[in-house]
């Protein structure tokens, strides 16, 4: 039940409202307009003088064979992080489901990732796969495996999608772990007397009970790989070697930051913040209807 | 269809004995009732028979073969659950094929067996929907379609008419009931109901503390009780107690409440002045001069006939039952307690006592 509350006046609720509206206006509404603003003007690299040039900006940047093969390589990296973060948080969960002792501490060190700082995160993992200083990296190296991201496109995206898709685990863990508790004993117990073996109580009966968690975080880990992992690819790769790990985001930055092409930069955010409407919309549609079983 | 033994089997958790050594022999097509209060241990004992838990020690024997180690996958037995645990996703006609999909039968003869199950419950129309879709007099079904279609060697209940309301309930007990002796497929049902334990068994189980307290037949079990938990526990209203002494001889009982029965069916063993508990239900107490006067304090009228709680001499209550409408009941009720009405148990240990 909604409890609604009456106010004398539009002093007070105004007052109330203000500080979430002024952090929602400044650092949401007024960049997004800047952007959205910014998308439809060409500027000199000095700054000095712009003009109106319409959808010319959103028209270059489709056009652009690299935008495009960024955006390729966004899609590969983000379902390569949902899939590896949603597979290795369900496999986690399902284990710490079964454990009977010490299932608190473990849990709860299975949620530390996710309090790792991105940045910080990559440079775990740099420290490990550092083809010279690298624990991981020099042991690779010394086994005959030419392991170096600095210059392996592939191994360097294969870097940041496991990093970016360790630190969601955690997250994803926690929901799996919620779904999982969630599924009455006595189904599986049912299960087990008709006769299916653990495997197959996990596939036909978990896993499809699960299903409308997995969506969930589906689209979360998605939008997380699209728009959360500046940090990570930043301080692992820079978007390199060439442009193998350069994400639709890690570009912006890339465009409007170093080449100081404000234009196609602020087109690019807005084609992204057209992304981001649309998986948020999928997922408050989806989560709106809750149960789909 | 099979037999089912237990030996001895024991159950703790932790340091907590749940069950001290339950022994039960069930013929081929014999209706087992478990019944208790909750917390007596009678689900345990069901779930150790499912394989849903390992016994401390003590064996089960289905059919002959000792199974206390297998998995419940391994025991063809079918359980149907309190919540019914009919699995949420899959329609009424996958809820019933899932055993037999993984037992490797042929589509053709999962899709006969369903449907003859469903046939029979009635709930042929319902196959495609999908449980949430159900009401629980449905569910009910399904879960019974469930466990019929595999055809197993033992039914298991698991309270599965808790959760009805009143009316469906005494009709679905029928029918599980008929059913379970058209099918005669050994079954053990564990419930809290006396009513339902009396109705659907063949043999009662009547749980106190982990332990079997009797194992007889419910009319067995409701004439000759074998402790006063097992006499208060089957019949409604519950069996009236009194404290009573054993005169010399062994012949009459004195008791507290004055008058002194003499012991119809003959002289139990003891000292005089052994204390006694004579146990007589309230069915069996007669209106009557010359008997005791009942305090009124309650009068519960049930339309045909009237439970009337009191006090008598000597401050013990006495709930009797009298074939009568409840009016005309006057403050003072004489009342007849008949000799051969009693059951005589040992006042220390509650145990039956029967005539030397």
């Amino acid at each position: 039940m909604r409890k609604k509350v009456i106010f004398k006046g539009i002093a007070l609720p105004w007052l109330l409202l203000l500080p979430q509206l002024l952090i929602t206006g400044v650092f949401f509404f007024w960049p997004a307009g800047q952007a959205i603003y910014g998308s439809f003007l060409r500027e000199d690299a000095f700054g000095l003088s712009r003009q109106f040039v319409g959808f010319e900006n959103f028209a270059e940047v489709l056009a652009d064979p690299n935008y495009l093969a960024s955006g390729w390589t966004t899609v590969v990296f983000s379902f390569s992080v949902a899939f590896t973060a949603l597979s290795a948080a369900l496999f986690l969960a399902v284990q710490a489901d079964k454990a009977i002792r010490g299932a608190n501490g473990y849990k709860t060190l299975l949620i530390w990732p996710y309090a790792v700082a991105p940045a910080i995160a990559a440079v775990l993992w740099l420290f490990m796969f550092h083809p010279q200083i690298g624990l991981f990296g020099r042991m690779l190296n010394g086994l005959g495996i030419g392991w170096d991201y600095r210059l392996n496109g592939d191994q360097a995206m294969l870097l940041v999608i496991l990093a970016a898709a360790w630190k969601q685990v955690s997250y994803n863990f926690i929901f799996f772990m919620a779904g999982l508790q969630s599924i009455p004993k006595a189904v599986l117990e049912a299960a087990a007397i008709d006769g299916a073996r653990p495997m197959r109580r996990f596939w036909t009966i978990i896993f499809p009970l699960l299903a409308p968690t997995s969506f969930f975080l589906l689209v979360v880990n998605i939008v997380y790989a699209f728009f959360d992992t500046f940090g990570i690819i930043h301080a692992l790769t820079n978007g390199g070697p060439g442009q193998a790990t350069t994400t639709l985001i890690y570009k912006v930055y890339v465009d409007g930051v170093q080449n100081l092409n404000f234009g196609s930069s602020a087109a690019q955010s807005v084609i992204l913040m057209v992304i981001v409407i649309l998986l948020t919309a999928v997922q408050f549609r989806f989560v709106e209807r809750k149960v789909h079983y | 269809m099979a037999t089912l033994s237990l030996d001895s089997v024991k159950k703790q958790f932790g340091t907590t004995q749940v069950l001290h050594g339950i022994d039960l022999q069930v013929a081929d097509g014999e209706m087992i009732v478990v019944v208790g209060a909750s917390g007596c241990g009678k689900s345990t004992l069901l779930r150790i028979v499912a394989g849903l838990e390992t016994a401390s020690s003590g064996t089960v024997r289905i059919d002959g073969r000792d199974v206390t180690a297998l998995e419940p996958a391994d025991r063809d037995i079918a359980m149907v659950f309190q919540n019914y645990a009919l699995y949420p996703h899959m329609s009424v006609f996958e809820n019933m094929a899932y055993g037999l999909k993984i037992r490797g039968m042929k589509p053709a003869e999962i899709r006969r067996r369903v449907d003859e199950a469903a046939q029979m419950l009635e709930i042929g129309a319902l196959l495609d929907r999908k449980p949430r879709q159900l009401s629980g007099g449905q569910r009910q079904r399904v879960a019974m379609g469930r466990a019929v279609v595999r055809e197993p060697k033992l039914f298991l209940f698991d309270e599965p008419l808790s959760n009805l309301d009143a009316k469906l309930r005494v009709q679905m007990r029928a029918e599980i009931r008929r059913l379970q002796k058209r099918l005669g497929v050994t079954s053990l049902f564990v419930t809290h109901d006396q009513v339902e334990a009396m109705t659907l068994g063949d043999r009662l189980v009547v749980m106190h503390q982990g332990r079997a307290a009797q194992v007889a037949s419910p009319m067995e079990v409701w004439g000759r009780p074998a402790d006063t938990y097992v006499a208060s526990f089957i019949g409604s209203p519950a069996m009236n107690f009194l404290a009573a002494t054993l005169e010399p001889g062994g012949g009459a009982a004195a008791l507290k409440a004055g008058p002194t029965i003499g012991l119809t069916d003959g002289p139990r063993a003891g000292e005089a002045g052994m204390p006694l508990t004579l146990g007589i239900r309230p069915e069996h107490i007669q209106l009557g001069e010359g008997g005791l006067d009942l305090a009124v304090d309650l009068v519960e009228p049930l339309g045909s006939e009237t439970v009337i709680h009191g006090t008598i001499p000597g401050g013990e209550t006495l709930t009797v039952r009298l074939p009568v409408p409840a009016s005309g009941i006057g403050a003072v009720l004489p009342v007849i307690l008949p000799w051969d009405a009693f059951h005589i148990f040992d006042g220390a240990s509650g145990r039956r006592i029967d005539p030397a």
